[in-house]
């Protein structure tokens, strides 16, 4: 009943990507050129026109996207004909080329969308994979719901410790201050947790805290050192309570890292689109100059 | 001490008691306006800071000395409070009337402070939102007893006690905690009929600690401690034994008692038991006590307007003039298309004399019905609903007939009814697609009266519920079974059906039970479920409309699978001694039933999902799925979590998104959104004032400009997917802003501050030609409808996956 972009409409469009690389192989294989096959024969005109065709009305993809009021097609339509139509383009672009590289602003434009390619390929790879990790990590909760709950219970901590001393209350503050989820792109697609702490006793800088660690090793040292009842109960509190925050800061780093691998792929696929329409021209002009 | 005397008592200075006491007042004619509240219109009051009070409805003109448009709370209140002064009205706060006797010429009023008035005639007008329920224990007269909070930020460092579990109580005690030590007294054992969101932040408050709860426990007494570093002590009765809580504040929210109580006590009658029925008035508004007049909300009449003009107009009553109504004019031109040129009161007259059904209608309430209707005209063999629409309206034939196409296509057969015939109640009742499609016939006029109106006018007049309700048990037994079976043999068996209703949850019958009876789900729906090593297992999922239980017509056998309801249901039965005696007066029927039969045993088959599914179904079902006609899930598995279908959503709706992606539910990798089930009976209708949310014939549930943005709808609707918003103006065209993007925004977004709030949900984008735009818009068709129809389809898709 609902389908992934891939077997969308019966994989109709993955039936026309091939029936084109079919054909234009067909052609390629039965066409023979004086000189070797290039841009320059009118098979070789032929496929240039589709490719470019081809590259204009993947483009188009991103204007259809903000045409939320449209009736032509449905976007999941519009996408998987992209995916499939995309990559039969770069079969069709080689066959055009003739297989004839060179240092040139011809292959520069063909590289660029070798890149572009590329770059969707790895999108559509991480459609396929992370929705379900994302769903599977959000456990029914929304990010700010999450946030939310990660303030929750940094102020029930800070009420916990407040049983405790002077030095658990200030361990804690400076545990919360010192906490980082994201940062540089990076930071967030590694899912690398760069907390620190500082902590009474510790070392004068602030030390690392990745995963809670050194703040769960702090306390245990005083939670083991402990004799007063009372004491020990409000520190065992605290540890329960830093292991849940360290699932649940794991749980933020992963929503963050997942989600910024949905869509950092298309930091690179749109900018290099437009670079390639401009080296699509330039390619073009070029060689109707020499002509 | 001499006891005062008026010429008129007005009880309530809400709009209607406001504009009767200054049309009195206007007159010269002596009069006091009677108010419990320490200031003129409570109801008023109490509206949020700054509501846009809306003028609906707009084509009725205002009849009153006191303006009125619309216009900010704040402002309309001052015009009032300077008009009141312009005029000399009589107004009395703080003077709650608790007893009400005698008859026109000398009736007495006695106050809550004990003192007594005389007046000739009263004129009642207190409303609908009634007194919030007292806490009813010694010392609920201190201070620090209340029963409203308006701004839980203006306490700080308190020890408050919230008295209640309902939504109301769960709200304020979460707001007070996150400044205050609160405690929150339940006097069951769990939060039952709250809202799931209430729900989960009460427990989690509790859980963490954030509030105290006392549950089966109940209030004993207040007490006042001198001196004490909290002033006040209450003692509660708990299963541990009598406990004082020290405290600075009590916020009982214990729901309202509703002033019917009051009102009776007066002598006012109401037609019937049902919590919705008015009282009884004539044409004049007057009650069946001579000379006690009832106006506004009370009346059935919930909007200002209405109130006001009927405050101007029964002080006119009182004094002897003829007044014409306000809403004349508006009748006038809806009869403008009726062949016979009379008077609107004979116009009124001449159909409730040829409408049977309406006949036992009180004129006024007749009078409002027909207001709210529609008078059709239409031409020979012009189509007045289709087969399978999802309008819900209800039609009778005032002149000619209509024939109505019934039964499957290709068999189907036209039936005829009458002058004073109605139809259409089979939607009405179940919320399902209309059953046949219905053309006019020669010289025929309809009145279409909508839903709300109906539904309205059966819970106060029980004649109208009865003939009604036998009209539907005919013709569901008639369209099930028994096609050929003569109307008046039906009839005698409809008399013998049970018309039941059952709670979520609640059983029909259990496996293993002897069945001996038939249920025709009327509306709601039912899970089966069946017992698998010990564990209750849904099988599938039977939605209105159709049959369940049917083995047990034909032979007693044991039921061999358990039905419960799915969401609140109503069904009609039948026993087998019916059925039996059915088929002997008509041999010919057992052979029509079997046939009937064997198909249903094959479909149902066919339909049943896996036991895999089962999970999944009763999941769903939690959320609704059993009473919706059209549910918005997301696959996770594919989602990316773009947005793009908020987006969409937004782009298409003036800026405003109807449907929340992240929030909500997820069972295996289903998500059900924060969005509009577009329910069969939606809940969001019932209190609508203006009566602005209506159901489009392809079931899409909307809320249409004259929404006066009250909140009722917000309230009422389980799954929290309508949310008040203003509508920005216009979104600027997708090349507008591409080309100056940030300055269309920014203009946008002031325009948002300006209007007025009014309620937003998803209309299924009825009036895109495309369809939804949140699933045209998804790039990975993560997101998709699911209607009844397609439902089991969906999770036996679903279960094979797995
Ligand atoms: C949140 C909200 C928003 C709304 N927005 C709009 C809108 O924008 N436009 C619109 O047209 N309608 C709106 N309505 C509906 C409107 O408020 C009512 O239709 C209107 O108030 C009804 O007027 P009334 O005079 O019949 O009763 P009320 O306004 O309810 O007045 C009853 C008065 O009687 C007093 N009273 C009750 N019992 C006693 C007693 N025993 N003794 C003495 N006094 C008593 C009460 O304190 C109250 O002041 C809204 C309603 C709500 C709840
Ligand atoms: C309007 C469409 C196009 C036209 C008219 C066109 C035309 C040509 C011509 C005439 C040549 C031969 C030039 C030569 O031999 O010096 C050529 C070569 C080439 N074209 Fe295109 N082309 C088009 C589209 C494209 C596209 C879409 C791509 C790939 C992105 C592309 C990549 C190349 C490459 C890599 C070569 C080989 C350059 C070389 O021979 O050194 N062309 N094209
Ligand atoms: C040269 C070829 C290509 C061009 C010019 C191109 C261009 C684009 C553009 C402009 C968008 C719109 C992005 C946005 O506005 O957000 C887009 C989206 C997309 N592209 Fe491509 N693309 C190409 C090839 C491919 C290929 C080969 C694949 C996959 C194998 C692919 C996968 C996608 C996907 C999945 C999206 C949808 C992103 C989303 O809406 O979430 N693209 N592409
Ligand atoms: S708004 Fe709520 S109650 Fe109304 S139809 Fe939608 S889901 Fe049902
Ligand atoms: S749609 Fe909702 S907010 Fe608007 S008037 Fe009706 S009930 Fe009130």
């Amino acid at each position: 009943m609902h389908q992934s972009i891939l077997d969308y409409g019966g994989r109709r469009y993955l039936k026309l990507a091939l029936a084109l690389c079919g054909l234009s192989l067909v052609l390629y294989l039965w066409h023979d050129p004086r000189s070797p096959p290039n841009g320059g024969t009118w098979l070789g005109y032929t496929l240039g026109g589709v490719g470019a065709a081809l590259i204009l009305w993947l483009t188009a993809l991103g204007v259809r996207k903000r045409s939320y009021a449209s009736t032509l097609g449905t976007l999941q339509g519009w996408v998987s004909a992209h995916v499939y139509l995309g990559l039969a383009l770069l079969w069709v672009a080689t066959l055009h080329a003739g297989f004839q590289f060179g240092w040139n602003v011809h292959t520069l434009c063909y590289l660029l969308m070798v890149v572009v390619i590329a770059s969707g390929l790895l999108g559509i790879v991480l459609y396929q994979r992370f929705p379900q990790q994302l769903s599977q990590n959000r456990a029914q909760q929304t990010a700010a719901q999450m946030l939310t709950e990660l303030q929750e219970l940094d102020e029930r901590t800070r009420r916990v410790a407040a049983n405790a001393s002077a030095d658990e209350i200030s361990a804690i503050d400076a545990n919360i201050a010192g906490t980082r989820i994201g940062g540089s792109t990076a930071a967030i697609l590694s899912a690398r947790d760069r907390s620190t702490v500082l902590l009474p006793g510790g070392a004068s800088q602030p030390e690392p805290n990745p995963a809670q660690t050194r703040m769960l090793e702090w306390l245990s040292a005083r939670l083991s050192a402990s004799d007063d009842p009372l004491r020990t109960r409000a520190l065992s509190d605290l540890v329960s309570l830093i292991g849940a925050r360290r699932a649940l800061l794991r749980r933020l780093q992963q929503d963050a890292r997942l989600r910024g691998w949905l869509s950092v792929w298309l930091y690179v696929h749109v900018p290099v689109t437009f670079g390639l329409l401009g080296s699509l021209i330039a390619h073009v002009v070029s060689v109707f100059l020499y002509w | 001490m001499s006891v005062e005397r008026f010429r008129i008592a007005i009880v309530g200075a809400g709009p209607g008691g406001l504009s009767a006491a200054a049309r009195a007042a206007e007159l010269g004619v002596s009069h006091v306006l009677l108010e419990q509240s320490p200031a003129h219109a409570n109801t008023i009051q109490r509206y949020q800071k700054g509501k846009h009070v809306m003028a609906e409805p707009n084509v009725l003109p205002l009849r009153s000395p006191l303006q009125f448009a619309a216009g900010v709370r704040e402002r309309i209140l001052d015009d009032w409070a300077s008009g009141l002064e312009r005029l000399g009205v009589n107004l009395r706060c703080q003077s709650e009337v608790t007893r009400i006797t005698g008859e026109r010429g000398q009736f007495t009023l006695t106050l809550q402070s004990g003192e007594t008035l005389h007046a000739e005639h009263v004129v009642f007008s207190i409303g609908v939102q009634g007194n919030p329920r007292r806490l009813g224990v010694p010392g609920d007269e201190l201070p620090c007893v209340q029963y409203t909070l308006d701004d839980p930020d203006e306490y700080q460092g308190e020890t408050i006690v919230v008295v209640g579990a309902g939504d109301a109580a769960i709200e304020n005690a979460v707001a007070l905690a996150k400044q205050n030590r609160v405690f929150i007294v339940n006097r069951a054992e769990e939060f039952a009929r709250v809202k799931d969101g209430n729900l989960s932040l009460i427990l989690k408050a509790i859980d963490e600690k954030t509030l105290g709860c006392f549950y089966k426990s109940s209030c004993v007494s207040v007490t006042a401690t001198e001196g004490a570093e909290t002033p006040y002590l209450l003692t509660l009765a708990t299963p541990e034994g009598d406990t004082a809580v020290p405290c600075h504040r009590i916020i009982a929210r214990i729901g309202a008692v509703p002033p019917r109580k009051f009102v009776e006590s007066c002598g006012i009658r109401f037609p019937s038991a049902d919590a919705a029925a008015l009282p009884e008035l004539s044409a004049q508004y007057e009650s069946n006590v001579p000379g006690l007049y009832v106006i506004g909300a009370l009346g059935g009449y919930p909007l200002i307007k209405q109130a006001m003009n009927q405050g101007y107009e029964v002080v006119g009553y009182i004094q002897g003039e003829a007044v014409e109504p306000a809403d004349e004019p508006l009748l006038a031109e809806k009869f403008a298309a009726l062949p016979e040129r009379l008077s609107v009161s004979a116009t009124l007259q001449r159909m409730q004399q040829r409408i049977a059904l309406f006949a036992a209608v009180n004129p006024l309430m007749f009078r409002e019905l027909i207001l709210g209707s529609a008078v059709h005209c239409p031409r020979e063999g012009e189509v007045v609903f289709r087969r399978n629409d999802y309008t819900n309206s209800f039609y009778t034939i005032l002149d000619g007939s209509v024939q109505i196409e019934i039964g499957e296509e290709g068999e189907s057969r036209r039936i005829t009814l009458g002058t004073g015939q109605f139809f259409g109640e089979g939607s009405l009742l179940s919320g399902r697609r209309r059953s046949a499609t219905v053309y006019a016939g020669a010289g025929c006029v309809l009145i279409e009266s909508p839903r709300r109106d109906i539904v309205k006018l059966m819970s106060s007049v029980d004649s109208v519920r009865s003939v009604i309700d036998r009209l539907f048990i005919v013709r569901a037994i008639q369209s099930g079974f028994a096609p050929n079976t003569p109307f008046e043999v039906l009839e005698t068996i409809a008399a013998r059906a049970r018309l039941t209703r059952y709670k979520r949850d609640e059983a029909l019958f259990k496996e293993g039970e002897p069945g001996d009876r038939l249920h025709l789900i009327r509306s709601g729906s039912v899970a089966v479920s069946r017992n698998f090593g010990g564990r209750e297992v849904t099988l599938s999922y039977v939605a209105a409309g159709n049959y369940v239980g049917e083995m047990g017509l034909l032979g007693r056998t044991l039921r061999s699978a358990t039905v419960r309801a799915a969401v609140p249901t109503e069904t009609v039965s039948l026993d087998a001694d019916t059925f039996a005696e059915l088929m002997a007066h008509n041999p010919a029927l057992r052979a029509d039933i079997e046939a009937v039969m064997r198909k249903r045993i094959v479909s149902n088959a066919q339909t049943q999902s896996s036991t895999a599914g089962g999970d999944l179904i009763s999941f769903l079902m939690r959320q609704g799925l059993g009473e919706a006609t059209d549910v918005l899930l997301i696959d996770e598995s594919l989602c990316i979590g773009c947005d793009n279908c908020e987006q969409a959503c937004a782009a298409t709706h003036g800026g405003t998104s109807r449907l929340d992606r992240a929030a909500g539910p997820t069972f295996a990798h289903v998500h059900v959104p924060t969005s509009c089930r577009h329910c069969e009976n939606p809940h969001c209708m019932k209190d609508c004032p203006p009566d602005a949310i209506r159901r489009a014939p392809n079931g899409e549930v909307y809320i249409r400009d004259n929404c006066i943005g009250c909140g009722n709808c917000e309230r009422n609707c389980p799954y929290g997917v309508i949310h008040m918003a203003s509508t920005p103006p216009a979104q600027p065209s997708l090349w507008s802003w591409l080309l100056f993007g940030s300055e269309a925004r920014a203009t946008e977004s002031e325009g948002k501050s300006k209007a007025p709030k009014k309620a937003v949900k998803c209309d299924m984008c009825k009036d895109q030609s495309g369809g939804p735009a949140c699933v045209r818009a998804c790039p990975t068709g993560a997101a998709l409808r699911v209607s009844p129809a397609e439902f089991v389809e969906f999770v036996s898709s679903e279960a094979a996956e797995r």
